[in-house]
């Protein structure tokens, strides 16, 4: 077991590198200077902006410029931002426990409230419960976010006055409330759709008739035996969806007002911030295999005839 | 029981995760948890982070300047109509427009208590000068003597001091030019040239987070993305005090979302209406909603170095004018945001004319297709208006060139560029197709700003690369002028030869759309489309 995640944490070196080189050479290629734009249509100076690259390093070689990002990383220095001239590091430092807070809380909703209904469907597959969960999960997949965003604050702040439309404070759960049930929904659709396919598969399965047949409980057959049986398929949706709730809530939090990683990644690549994306997007690489590696090691706590040597 | 036991490493590895994310929450509670709320007395506006540290001489953009005008009083500042009006400075004076003597009033301090003096002037300019400090401001003192030495085109400055720039006395102030700028004291009030206190040198750095200055407001607190807070100053000896106890400076990652928030009551101030919520922000808001014009100007520039446009007649460029609908255009698809332009310069800067005695700006179909003919037409028949995608202008261009090519015939294609850096290239590189989409926002309200800087040969924001020799003249004798009103008179001749050459043809000029809540009132805005924040009272 300690081998074999040693294997997978080691595989992540090459991935990182590989990564990174990527994501640099893309931000390296895109059209237009980001030195030259803090100008906009004001006249220029061509001597200042010369000074500037200078001391940022933007005027050396490209794979120059590479090594000199990547032996800073390993210094634990993720580059200045250009306009700002703040370290990348704070930047990231701002954002990511806003975005993590976030997603948690949008990540636990997703898990109780889709398995839950997953459960409930699928023990009375085709039944009038089952048809109704069906139709919520269906409008919940075909409503983009922005449109349940914008619903959702016309309702529950403008109408309604329970909730601030959006977030001042991002400590605050209440304000976090909204942000996170829109952002969790549509995982939310999808995680309850897998785990009633799956318990009304292995409902009929022959173990389940066995542990019935024993006189089980009807709460331990459930809880234990099919819950545990039917987690496999919904767990690596899990493990995939973790790394999109943290990464990909643009819209969302551009909506509620959130200062996250979405956010963060989004100005940084209006203004071209070479560091800052590779920064961020490397980390966001590093979320992505972790939470892989995670779910792989789950696969072996929920089914026992999985071991990994 | 091998799934007990790797169990036991999941269950380590996320209770490795939830520790590290509830430290993260636990570390940023205390640097954050008051930005929710709003001490009393306090108005809110919806200006977000600055692109730069707060330096007065590094800050180019609309956020940096409200921070920057909040914390530093300039030495003057301008009416609506364009004219100049003390603050800091007693007096400007000058024999030959050449050296300047500035004198200051007495009694200033800079937040830290030290003594506001003319030294404190002459250090900050001579800093943002100098190249070794990259400020981006650093062209602007590029008229003083001695700027090349802190300034060279390449390698290290000689010096670190401009030979021009002098303190006579505790508060007076002298700076020779290069040459005679009849207006120098118009540029006096843009944001480079405010003071610094003596502290900022030994440590720029940590002053570009933490400002000192001497103006109506202090500095209290940086919330990076999230706010900036300034409290008015007790020790402010300006005309224009504080009629609030303080601003917060918010972020909002959306137009929209602020719009929430004002709707709601948690922000005063919006400068700015999604274009979601314009056709209904006027109903929503009633008397609270603002809408009043500023001195910019948008323009569609030809390329003279262009397949089109090189050696073009300008009557054709009269005649693209005459074709386009300004009027129906600003009101439909820019839901009255514009007001159609009849001039380079827009209202409200000095030296403006809002009639130029031709009919260039007038919708004229029949005219328009005249003149074309008459001009000899566009090579190829056909143009491109080059523009940034990603800043909201795709309907007004398809708008015009969809009025350019019903009534004159020539065929008109929006050319988008990704976003604004890959625009700018374009054009620094003269590899527009055709036209460009052109903004200009007053530095200073001066008609002189919307032409030398656009349009005299070489100049820096002359992307069309226009040039003219007549003009180029009429330009020059206006700079050399003996006063200030002579040469807003030869700018004004200027203006009007320009209508014969059309460097460019001016569409609209801007108005600021915003409003404020139940709980302020006395919203006034500047000639820049600025709140003007001192004013504001909180009800």
């Amino acid at each position: 077991m300690g081998r074999y995640v040693a294997r997978r944490l080691l595989q992540m070196i090459p991935v990182f590198i590989g990564s990174t080189l990527l994501i640099f050479l893309m931000m390296y290629a895109l059209p237009g200077d980001p030195v030259r734009a803090m100008w906009g249509e004001q006249a220029i100076d061509e001597a200042q902006i010369a000074s500037i690259k200078h001391d940022l390093g933007l005027d050396l070689p490209l794979w120059q410029q590479y090594w000199n990002y990547v032996s800073g990383l390993f210094q634990g220095d993720f580059g200045t931002q250009i306009a700002s001239q703040r370290p990348v590091a704070d930047v990231i430092a701002d954002a990511i426990p806003v975005t993590l807070r976030l997603a948690l809380f949008a990540f636990v909703f997703t898990v109780v409230v889709g398995i839950s209904l997953g459960v409930l469907a699928g023990l009375k597959a085709d039944r009038w419960l089952d048809k109704g969960v069906l139709f919520f999960t269906l409008l919940l997949v075909s409503v983009p976010s922005f449109v349940l965003g914008y619903l959702f604050q016309f309702i529950f702040a403008m109408k309604l006055g329970w909730l601030t439309p959006t977030v001042q404070n991002s400590e605050d759960f209440g304000q976090l409330f909204m942000p996170a049930i829109v952002l969790g929904s549509l995982s939310l659709a999808y995680v309850t759709r897998l785990t009633r396919t799956s318990i009304a598969e292995n409902k009929r399965a022959d173990y389940i008739r066995t542990a019935v047949a024993k006189g089980l409980p009807r709460r331990r057959v459930v809880g234990i035996h099919l819950l545990r049986n039917s987690m496999i398929p919904v767990v690596t949706f899990l493990g995939t969806d973790l790394g999109a709730l943290l990464g990909g809530a643009v819209v969302t939090e551009g909506i509620f007002n959130v200062q996250g990683i979405g956010r963060e990644i989004y100005e940084a690549l209006n203004r071209h911030e070479g560091s800052t994306v590779v920064g961020i997007v490397t980390l966001l690489v590093i979320v992505y295999l972790c939470a892989s590696l995670i779910v792989d090691l789950l696969y072996a706590v929920l089914d026992p005839r999985i071991r990994y040597a | 029981m091998r799934g007990a036991k790797s169990a036991k490493w999941v269950v380590g590895a996320i209770v490795v995760a939830m520790a590290a994310t509830a430290c993260n929450g636990g570390g940023d509670s205390k640097s954050s948890s008051g930005s929710g709320g709003k001490p009393a007395g306090y108005v809110s506006v919806d200006v977000g982070e600055p692109q730069n540290p707060l330096y007065p001489t590094d800050t180019n953009e609309t956020l940096g300047h409200y921070v920057i005008t909040a914390l530093y009083s300039p030495l003057v500042k301008f009416d609506d109509k364009g004219k100049i009006l003390n603050v800091a400075a007693e007096s400007i004076t000058t024999e030959d427009s050449k050296t300047w003597t500035i004198k200051l009033k007495s009694g200033w301090t800079f937040h830290n208590g030290e003594k506001v003096t003319a030294q404190s002037y002459v250090d900050a300019w001579n800093w943002g000068a100098n190249i070794k400090n990259n400020q981006k401001n650093s062209l602007w003192f590029n008229d003083i003597k001695g700027y090349e030495d802190v300034h060279p085109e390449k390698g290290d400055p000689k010096s670190d001091k401009m030979s021009g720039l002098t303190a006579k006395d505790e508060l007076t102030l002298s700076v020779e030019l290069k040459n005679p700028v009849p207006y120098f004291q118009y540029k006096l009030g843009y944001v480079p040239f405010m003071p610094q206190p003596q502290a900022f040198f030994k440590d720029p750095k940590g002053f570009g987070q933490k400002p000192v200055g001497q103006g109506p407001y202090k500095f209290e607190k940086w919330d990076h993305k999230k706010l900036i807070q300034v409290a008015a100053y007790d020790g402010y000896k300006g005309d224009d005090k504080p009629k609030n106890k303080g601003v917060q400076f918010k972020q909002y990652s959306t137009v929209e979302a602020a719009y929430q928030e004002l709707m709601s009551g948690n922000l005063d101030l919006i400068r700015q209406i999604g274009p979601k919520d314009l056709p209904k922000y006027k109903s929503d808001l009633g008397d609270r909603a603002i809408d009043k014009p500023y001195a910019a100007v948008q323009s569609i520039v030809p390329a003279f170095y262009s397949e089109p446009f090189k050696g073009i007649d300008p009557k054709v460029i009269q005649g693209l004018s005459m074709a386009i609908d300004r009027q129906t255009i600003t009101k439909t698809v820019l839901n009255g945001t514009r007001t159609p332009a009849t001039s380079f310069t827009p209202p409200g800067v000095e030296g403006n004319q809002s009639d130029l005695g031709v009919d260039v700006f007038k919708f004229d179909p029949a005219k328009a297709k005249d003149l074309i003919k008459e001009g000899g037409g566009v090579p190829g028949n056909k143009i491109w208006i080059q523009f940034n995608g990603d800043g909201g202008h795709k309907e007004w261009i398809t708008a015009v060139c969809e009025n350019i090519r019903q009534n004159t015939g020539v065929e008109c294609l929006a050319d988008p560029k990704p976003d604004f850096q890959a625009d700018l290239d374009l054009r620094d590189q003269n590899k527009v197709k055709a036209m460009y989409r052109g903004g200009w926002v007053a530095d200073y309200p001066l008609n002189v700003n919307f032409m030398r800087e656009l349009y005299k040969t070489g100049a820096e924001a002359n992307s069309g690369r226009f040039s003219d020799k007549g003009i180029d003249e009429l330009m020059e004798k206006g700079d050399n002028a003996k006063t200030l009103e002579e040469s807003v008179k030869l700018y004004q001749e200027a203006e009007k030869a320009m209508v014969q050459k059309m460097p460019s043809i001016p569409l609209w000029n801007y108005r600021i759309n915003g409003g404020h809540s139940k709980t302020t009132d006395n919203v006034v805005v500047d000639y820049r489309g600025d709140y003007v924040m001192t004013e504001v009272t909180p009800k």
